[in-house]
């Protein structure tokens, strides 16, 4: 594998694990099954591109996507918490309406952004090649977004939030308002995604309505797969691991479109993804397998340590 | 889990891609599968096994969908610029603009690309001066028009099932509207967002039109048996732009074959091998047009085909 392609593949998995957090955030914070994703991604992208092909600063707007997606994930909360309409209808809802929405920004299905200035350009240093420089940039941005949500759920209002994820009713006689965090938990996670969607589209040469495709899957794949390799309570090192699965499961992707070792092909990738995350998913039960045996054994033998 | 891991890094790391020896490579792309992006990849390769490049010896010959995924496009296009390969064939617009944003210097022939220029890969359709160019699948609608009068002569209104998050299509439709007004036709358009939407936007077309057009729309390719049902049960003929639809079920098209669509593409690929510069050399558009009829597609969509219609194509099927 070229170094370009492993560049290639941390420069994706580092803006996926921007969705990896967004997704987290949703999905584990305040336990919310959002599917908005899919459409915000490409909607981060839409407003990006659409307002730097009419001539703004790439910085600002990068900020209006972020700001754009936190307004459709604000529209799934209230959505459920105002109309008390089902979670994931919610997020289909306002998932299939942004397709519509996102071709009405754009005015057409696909802007090109190839000789136009983005972000990436704009922190050009000379003598940098392009694909060292753009996976750089992103470190910077994932890791920033890591430690701002870690000091945010630290803060009293995280907390907040955090108890609205994990027990509603104690958080609510807490005095704690549990559908305002929850609409401001999933404001976060999708201005996280758009910012994602915004920043793919100025790497990859332009925003496509069909962008979004498969978002949700690959942000859950990602908190999963992090999750597995950085097991902890720790939420610092729960975002760590959004970034690491998120770059991981790129890096497979990498690895599967190099090999043809076993005959499995790019077209073999789905399955691949899928059996990934089966397993991942089965790591806890087995590790609570473990324990258990070597619980039932003080003595651990040799099989069981082995194990 | 951690130890499958680490088997697994080490069994790919002792499998990377041994150094092949000098011979040319061309690495191919497309954003999704389907039969008129896969007639485009079978052309290229026949076409430059035509040429004399045996495929496997004289010439590494690669295959990537990105299955419709964008991050996959994306890193597959970071793969074919690592991998440094003498040019890169990108087939249909989002793949051809990730590789395009990807590198400036090894040649890229795009295909199957209906605006190469609104999607930026190129300039205009002179030529580039970069390291780009290809072939456009740009339908010519006045001659699918001219077919349209053909097949169903009182028509005015002409149906048209598309897919409105595709570049390619929304550029066609907007054209095929020009051309049908300058002509006294008017076009009324249904949207069909997922392939499984196809037969739903055909069926609200029924009774508001005549005839139904199938542009070459990723959608409509992939779901057309769904449109050709609908299309039977209301009796409208439909007359595609691509003529393997006639196969599977329209009365008549005038195309725009994919697979010499892909041949053409090789044929660009081939003068690049053989040492000219990708900048010098214009976009082209595909040069052969043929007519294919189904009789039996006809019967069933209450259109009869004149005598000289058929005797001019170059396909009949019963």
């Amino acid at each position: 594998m070229s170094l370009i392609a492993i560049l290639g593949a941390l420069e994706v998995g580092l803006i996926f694990g921007l969705v990896a957090l967004g997704v987290h955030l949703s999905f584990r914070i305040i336990n919310f099954a959002d599917l908005t994703v899919d459409a915000s991604f490409p909607l981060g992208g839409a407003v990006a591109a659409t307002l730097i092909v009419l001539g703004w600063n790439p910085f600002a707007a990068t900020a209006i996507a972020f700001a754009s997606g936190a307004l459709s994930g604000w529209i799934t909360g209230w959505l459920n918490v105002r109309l008390k309409i089902l979670q994931l209808l919610a997020g289909i809802l306002v998932m299939i309406s942004l397709y519509s929405v996102n071709l009405r920004i754009m005015g057409k299905p696909n802007v090109a952004l190839i000789s136009e200035p983005t972000v990436f350009s704009m922190l050009a240093i000379e003598g940098i090649p392009e694909y060292v420089l753009k996976p750089l940039i992103l470190l910077v941005v994932a890791l920033a977004a890591k430690l701002v949500l870690d000091f945010y759920f630290a803060s009293e209002a995280g907390l907040a939030m955090r108890a609205t994820g994990s027990n509603p009713r104690m958080a609510r006689s807490q005095g704690i308002s549990t559908d305002r965090h929850t609409l401001i938990g999933l404001a976060l996670s999708n201005g996280l995604v758009a910012l994602a969607g915004a920043l793919f589209a100025q790497s990859q040469g332009g925003a496509d309505v069909s962008m979004g495709i498969g978002t949700i899957v690959i942000g859950l794949a990602a908190v999963i797969v992090g999750e597995t390799l950085l097991p902890s309570r720790s939420l610092a090192v729960a975002t760590l691991a959004c970034l690491l699965g998120a770059s991981l499961y790129r890096f497979f992707i990498a690895l599967a479109l190099n090999i043809d070792f076993i005959g499995l092909k790019a077209q073999d990738l789905n399955l691949v993804t899928a059996v990934l995350v089966g397993l991942a998913l089965l790591m806890p039960a087995y590790r609570q397998k473990i324990r258990k045996a070597r619980l039932r054994r003080p003595q651990p033998s040799k099989e069981s340590a082995n194990a | 889990m951690k130890k499958g891991f680490l088997v697994a890094a080490l069994f790919a790391l002792a499998s990377f891609t041994v150094a092949h020896a000098a011979q040319p490579r061309v690495a191919v792309t497309a954003i999704v599968d389907h039969s008129a992006l896969d007639a485009v990849r079978k052309g290229v390769s026949d076409e430059l096994a035509a040429d004399g490049y045996v495929l496997g010896k004289s010439l590494q010959l690669e295959y990537q969908s990105a299955q419709g995924n964008p991050g996959i496009a994306a890193q597959i296009a970071r793969k074919f610029v690592g991998d440094r390969p003498n040019v890169i064939v990108a087939v249909a617009t989002p793949s051809a603009q990730a590789v395009v944003a990807a590198t400036r210097e090894i040649p890229v022939v795009f295909s199957a690309v209906t605006d190469p220029v609104a999607a930026k890969l190129v300039r205009s359709w002179e030529a580039s001066g970069t390291n780009v160019t290809g072939v456009s699948d740009l339908s010519p609608l006045n001659k699918h028009l001219d077919l349209i009068k053909q097949v169903a002569p009182t028509a005015k209104r002409i149906g048209v099932v598309y897919s409105p998050g595709e570049a390619n299509s929304v550029v066609l439709v907007d054209a095929l509207k020009k051309a049908a007004g300058a002509v006294g036709l008017t076009v009324v358009e249904s949207a069909a967002a997922r392939t499984v939407d196809v037969p739903s936007a055909a069926q609200s077309l029924v009774g508001r039109v005549d005839v139904l057009y199938a542009p070459t729309d990723n959608n409509v390719t992939s779901a057309f048996e769904g449109l050709a049902k609908v299309a039977d049960q209301a009796r409208l003929p439909i007359v595609a732009a691509d003529t393997d639809m006639v196969r599977r079920g329209a009365t008549a098209a005038l195309g725009l074959n994919y697979y010499d669509l892909g041949r053409q593409t090789g044929k660009l690929v081939v003068r690049i091998l053989q040492g000219e510069a990708p900048g010098k050399m214009p976009t082209e558009v595909s040069q052969t047009l043929e007519l294919v009829v189904n009789q039996s597609a006809a019967r069933r969509q209450g259109a009869t085909l004149s005598p000289e219609l058929i005797k001019t194509a170059k396909k009949v099927f019963d």
